[in-house]
């Protein structure tokens, strides 16, 4: 009888100390909640009274907008993307596609919009490769468990650091100033960020390895990079290749951006064909590009699942 | 010592085929690899005609840029074909109409001289010479002949032109010497009128003098209080717009942190009818992923130059490019969360008879939201970083205001005061998004021990 008392009374207070927290919690979740919309909210007409237009004004027009986009002949994109003479050609800027050609020799020529495309992918491999090979060693000075001195690494990480967070655009402008404008200038600034974005995510991974390889190569008396190159290179070489992967990825999209801001390639024509409302240009350059990244996207994806496994789907969170 | 026969390393060679005979393309895939990537760099050398770029390139510009990124100068002229020598100042420089700088010093003879860095690096001149000292040298000029001539040896410091001589003394400045002018450069370490520009009443007084005049000195401009005038033309700095530079700035963080929102608030509800295991129709499934493809595949870019079309440059533009390519990203990382989660828990609910909706609640919810709000907060992070560029094409930001201080390559130390401000802002955000994301492991890791603990 006591103990029945007594059990039920614990029981009584833990559902009472229950519904305290709970409602607590629900009380910082609905403030959480609450301060979120208002935040929201107060950006949004934020956003809106700092804009050119306002949302509400420019709302009905957005299908005006979009009528630009439909060319009266349909055909006019595929001529536009391989460079074909339209019929509407009247000296215009809107249909002169043949004028783009790219002769390589003879007859044959690469459409232009295939060149620029071929630029922008240039120079996102040109700035991943930068990125890796400078990544790499600064990496390995970089990790806790293969450099001793904290200095170097101290020294080595926050520069990694200023690499990534430096605005791009910043180190184009000023390169664009010494190289010319071009893609010269976007390889240089994409690259320097690249050292820090995957040097980082390199660090993290050398931090991570097993120790044993190196523990046994240091016992028969190998030297630092003797054991880098056989205990530690071994371990992190497929995560490596499967982060730089997605880095091509991410560079292909920087790459188009600053194309836009004069760094050369496919970015630059895409901003003039919308903003003059070249409808059937922009929608061979939508197309254009939207194929190319999903076809990297795609093929990265499947080389990083050949490499590392299911692993690959896990974004650095 | 022992060694190993022959016979006992053919043994090995046997005893472990998958080490010692590995097929061709797995022993050569490095060299492939290698001799690829030299190939393509060979290629990309000439794609971009790198070799005639960088012999065109102006490398001397580099360190004089990053100097002038924490540096100012100050450029005073002396016509010496005028009945008398007067200093002249660039309009707009940085002293103001009436300047009257103590390093330009009127001797008694009438020469002028110029400190440039002290006695030790200065020129003094009237009208019929002039002598430039620097590096323990005096290199005397005569201007009498029609030409500037220097009588003795020449270092090579100075160059001497057909009508002019020009002595670079580094880092703080030139000297250019002709017969009818001399040009001087004085370099100075530092951000020019950052606080109060040269129209401020406030402008080249102390701060000792500001504060007192703040506390309690005379209105300088009736009707003001000194207080609300210092704020103003602070705010409104004509060479450094405080003002512009910080609005635009919260504008950059508005839309980086309106457009991951939106993303997520979207992308919440579409990423249970995507995840295969809970949506009941595979079509719906496939066409919602593809979506999020789709809005990933289009590129920030082309969404940042479609919203600017539609409602004209601003931050609404760039924060409704990001949410459109959140959608893409947020929908297909929510959806992938949500494929991996432990079905028993959503088993369990399901048993009880709850409703559709129930079982995500009590059955799913509690699993995936640390894992969405870190998403969310991890791709928050990284759209702050990515809305500078975006702003550049007219979306709206820091960006576009960079991108025209920088094309007229003459106003670094601005470009760098904004590119400080912006590195604070990502460190600040960096730091709050990995604070929370912290918070949010923690409370994961406290659920999985919880329930290791129950069995």
């Amino acid at each position: 009888m006591t103990s029945a008392t007594l059990h039920s009374d614990a029981t009584r207070q833990q559902a009472d100390a229950w519904r305290r927290q709970t409602s607590l919690r629900r009380f910082y979740t609905a403030l959480g909640v609450g301060l979120l919309l208002v935040a929201m909210f107060a950006t949004m007409w934020f956003a809106d009274e700092a804009n050119a237009g306002h949302f509400f004004d420019r709302l009905p027009h957005i299908l005006d907008f979009l009528s630009w986009l439909v060319p009266k002949d349909w055909n006019d994109v595929w001529r536009a993307l391989f460079d074909i003479a339209s019929p509407s050609d009247k000296g215009t800027q809107e249909f002169n596609f043949p004028l783009g050609r790219v002769y390589i020799w003879g007859g044959f020529y690469i459409p232009e919009y295939f060149e620029l495309m071929l630029t922008t992918v240039n120079v996102a491999l040109v700035s991943t490769f930068i990125g890796f090979v400078f990544a790499v060693p600064f990496s390995f000075i970089a990790a806790r468990n293969l450099t001793p001195s904290p200095t170097l690494r101290l020294v080595i990480k926050r520069f990694m650091e200023l690499l990534r967070a430096f605005p791009e655009i910043v180190i184009a402008g000023l390169f664009a100033a010494i190289v010319s404008i071009g893609p010269v200038a976007a390889i240089i600034a994409i690259g320097l960020h690249s050292i820090g974005a995957l040097g980082k995510l390199f660090y993290e991974i050398n931090e991570n390895i097993d120790m044993r390889p190196e523990e046994g190569l240091r016992a028969v008396g190998a030297n630092w990079f003797e054991r880098v190159r056989f205990a530690d290179l071994p371990q992190v070489l497929p995560n490596f290749m499967s982060y730089t992967l997605l880095r091509i990825e991410i560079n292909v999209r920087i790459s188009t951006i600053m194309g836009a801001v004069g760094g050369g390639g496919i970015g630059e024509e895409l901003k003039l064909a919308i903003s003059r409302g070249f409808g059937a240009k922009t929608l061979a350059l939508v197309l254009l590009l939207f194929i190319t990244i999903f076809v990297v996207d795609q093929f990265s994806a499947w080389l990083r699942r050949k490499l590392v496994g299911e692993q690959a789907f896990l974004m650095s969170a | 010592m022992s060694t190993i026969t022959a016979d006992e390393i053919r043994a090995i060679e046997t005893r472990h085929p998958q080490i010692f005979q590995r097929p061709a393309y797995k022993r050569f895939w490095p060299v492939l690899l290698i001799a690829g990537t030299v190939l393509y760099l060979g290629y990309a050398l000439w794609f971009f005609s790198l070799p005639q770029v960088l012999r065109e390139s102006h490398w001397e510009r580099l360190p004089l840029f990053l100097s002038q990124w924490i540096s100012y100068d100050l450029q005073p002229e002396f016509r010496l074909d005028q009945p008398e020598i007067t200093p002249k100042y660039p309009r707009f420089s940085a002293l103001g109409e009436h300047p009257n700088p103590d390093w330009v010093i009127k001797n008694p003879d009438g020469t002028y001289t110029v400190q440039i860095d002290g006695d030790a690096k200065s020129v003094t001149f009237d009208k019929t010479r002039a002598a430039i000292t620097a590096n323990g040298v005096t290199v005397p000029i005569v201007l009498t002949g029609g030409k500037s001539v220097i009588t003795g040896t020449v270092p090579d410091w100075v160059t001497v032109h057909d009508d002019e001589i020009v002595a670079k003394l580094g880092f703080v400045g030139e000297v250019r010497v002709t017969v009818d002018r001399v040009k001087v450069r004085k370099r100075f370490l530092g951000w020019a009128n950052f606080v109060f520009d040269t129209r401020s009443p406030f402008f080249g007084k102390p701060y000792s003098e500001v504060i007192s005049l703040i506390v309690s000195g005379p209105e300088l401009k009736p009707g003001t209080s000194n207080l609300a005038l210092a704020a103003d033309n602070f705010w409104n700095n004509a060479q450094w717009q405080h003002g512009d530079v910080w609005t635009k700035l919260l504008q950059t963080i508005v839309m980086a942190f309106l457009g991951t929102l939106l993303g997520g608030i979207v992308a919440f509800p579409l990423a249970f009818f995507a995840a295969r295991n809970i949506t009941p129709s595979g079509v719906l499934s496939q066409v919602l992923k593809r979506f999020f493809d789709f809005m990933r595949s289009v590129d920030m870019l082309i969404w940042a130059l479609f919203f600017t079309r539609a409602f004209g440059p601003g931050p609404l533009a760039g924060s409704a490019a990001i949410f459109f390519t959140e959608i893409g990203t947020l929908g297909k990382t929510y959806s992938e969360a949500l494929e991996n989660i432990d079905d028993k828990p959503r088993e369990g609910v399901l048993s009880t008879g709850a409703n559709e909706i129930l079982v995500q609640r009590y059955g799913v919810l509690p699993e995936v939201v640390p894992v969405f709000i870190s998403q969310t907060l991890y791709q928050w992070e990284s759209n702050t970083r990515g809305a500078t560029i975006i702003g550049a094409v007219g979306a709206g930001g820091i960006g576009l205001k960079l991108w025209e201080a920088m094309r007229t390559n003459s106003n670094w130390a601005n470009v760098f005061y904004m590119v400080l401000l912006t590195l604070l802002v990502v460190f600040i955000f960096d730091n709050i998004s990995n604070f929370l994301r912290r918070r949010l492991s923690r409370t994961l890791h406290d659920y999985n021990r919880l329930q290791a603990e129950r069995g």
